[in-house]
């Protein structure tokens, strides 16, 4: 890494980061991501009468249904906009990599999921208050809400790199989350190994292991497992890998 | 400062660019002509690194754009058709932006922002959304964003369509001006452009080079043709005859 890439993936993150705070998409998101994910704890979760101080089963098991729509809201954007307005064109003519470009936008909307989550602390403050919980869990469990957050922004941003629609890309982001939350989720996985012969047993298994539940329940329970953050990051990984053939074929 | 040289695309089966090959050097303004669809933007966008050619090579100052890319990109300055922007941004922050990423940060942005807005007569706007400007503002903004650096290399896709006959005029004299110390290649539809700001031209058709030379010469091209409207006419086909 040379200065000059810091310097261009800065300068297309700071552009990005203030763009999101000029459309009026953001604050919709954070308040209905707020009154979600709090609507969810204190009247599905029954934060209060389950008379524990703990946010796995209450607060951070409902995540992953809210960033299913939430975080391809957030992140349609990334490159669906360049298409539209042409200004990718304008952007791959200027002396930076497709990378540096790929790269800054996506801190930029990681930064601005980071805040939507810090905006929760009161939950914790509450929970705090009422018992005295176990910080552990409380710690991985936002680590691995964070994680999951920026899964699906990934997801999406791979899927903006191919349309020039933000509702294409919404929906299929969508589709794609849902699909990747739901192979990993205890109740269909068990059915699906009851209905297929028990030879295919650990291909299910193994489908369910690349899902985004199986790492993220495993964290949110308090175990700090290695192994999941790096599930995580080799999605989004393979997600930016994608994003960037996506472009490169815009330009073929 | 430019170097094409036997450049070809192909989109599927169909060719855009055949086999053109050409040179700019500083100083030198030379006018894209040819009818719509005849690969005009397509051979602007492989020579400014945004689509990748099927074959051929280009060289900007010496550099391989294949090769080096970004290197490469550092000196030219790219109009795209259709002048894109960002919307949500002031047009001071637009050009801002452009700047930085172009390496240019601190006291040197402003500076260079600033000559860029009086240059391209943007001052009244500078802090007006783009969202709201006219087509005329937002052409002048886009042009201004190629020329933040102060390229050596400036590649213009139809600058002046959209404009008003004085905004033409303007940028006209401003394309004339800066192709005194720059290598200048833009593309137009309106045959007097030619006349009034290339030093060379090259007609374009189907995606090769029907004709090339001094305004002077392409007027004589064709026996009987008096004005380069008619030499235009007369060597590039139209869509009524396939």
């Amino acid at each position: 890494m040379k200065n000059s890439d810091i310097a261009n993936t800065l300068a297309i993150f700071k552009r990005e980061f203030l763009s999101y705070f000029n459309s009026p998409v953001l604050y919709v998101i954070v308040v209905i991501y707020l009154l979600a994910s709090m609507g969810f704890t204190f009247f599905f979760g029954r934060f209060l009468d389950s008379d524990n101080a703990s946010l796995t089963q209450t607060f951070f098991f409902w995540h992953p249904w809210i960033y299913i729509v939430l975080a391809p809201a957030v992140g349609m954007r990334l490159w669906s906009e360049e298409h539209r307005l042409g200004t990718f064109e304008l952007l791959m003519t200027m002396p930076l990599s497709p990378w540096q470009a790929i790269v800054g936008k996506f801190v930029a909307a990681a930064l601005v999921w980071a805040i939507g989550l810090a905006l929760t602390f009161s939950i914790v403050i509450t929970v705090s208050w009422l018992g005295s919980p176990d910080p552990g869990p409380i710690i991985t469990g936002y680590v691995a809400s964070y994680l999951y957050a920026l899964g699906c922004l990934a997801v999406t941003s791979a899927a903006s790199a191919y349309t020039r629609s933000q509702v294409v890309c919404f929906i299929v982001s969508v589709a794609l989350c849902i699909l990747l939350t739901l192979i990993g989720y205890p109740g269909i996985v068990d059915s699906v190994v009851r209905t297929l012969p028990g030879s295919l047993e650990g291909l299910v298994r193994f489908v369910s292991y690349l899902s985004f539940m199986d790492h993220f329940y495993e964290m949110t329970k308090g175990i700090f497992v290695i192994r999941d953050v790096l599930y995580f990051i080799s999605v989004i990984v393979v997600a930016l890998i994608i994003t960037h053939l996506g472009l490169r074929s815009k330009r073929a | 400062m430019i170097q094409v040289q036997n450049l070809r695309k192909e989109f599927g089966a169909k060719v855009a660019v055949d086999n053109v090959s050409f040179t700019v050097e500083k100083g030198e303004v030379l006018g894209f002509l040819g009818p719509n669809g005849a690969g005009k933007s397509t051979s602007m966008r492989m020579v400014t690194g945004y689509f990748r050619p099927t074959s051929g090579s280009i060289k900007i100052g010496g550099i391989d754009m294949l090769e080096s890319p970004e290197q490469a990109k550092k000196s030219i300055g790219y109009l795209p058709e259709n002048a894109p922007l960002y919307s949500d941004m002031t047009v001071a922050s637009f050009l801002g932006f452009c700047a930085e990423v172009r390496g240019i940060t601190g006291a040197a942005k402003a500076k260079a922002v600033d000559r860029v807005l009086d240059l391209c007569f943007l001052h009244r706007v500078r802090n007006q959304s783009v969202d709201t400007l006219s087509k005329g503002y937002r052409h002048r903004t886009c042009f201004a964003q190629s020329i933040i650096h102060d390229p050596d290399v400036l590649i213009l896709d139809e600058p002046t369509d959209g404009l008003d006959p004085n905004q033409k005029h303007e940028v006209r004299q401003l394309i004339k001006n800066m192709g005194k110390s720059k290598a200048i290649i833009f593309s137009t539809h309106i045959l007097e452009e030619v006349d009034a700001a290339c030093s060379r031209a090259m007609i374009i058709d189907r995606g090769k080079v029907v004709a090339d030379g001094t305004p002077e010469s392409l007027r004589k091209l064709v026996p009987g043709c008096a004005s380069l409207d008619e030499v235009f006419r007369s060597i590039t086909r139209s869509d009524l005859e396939k």
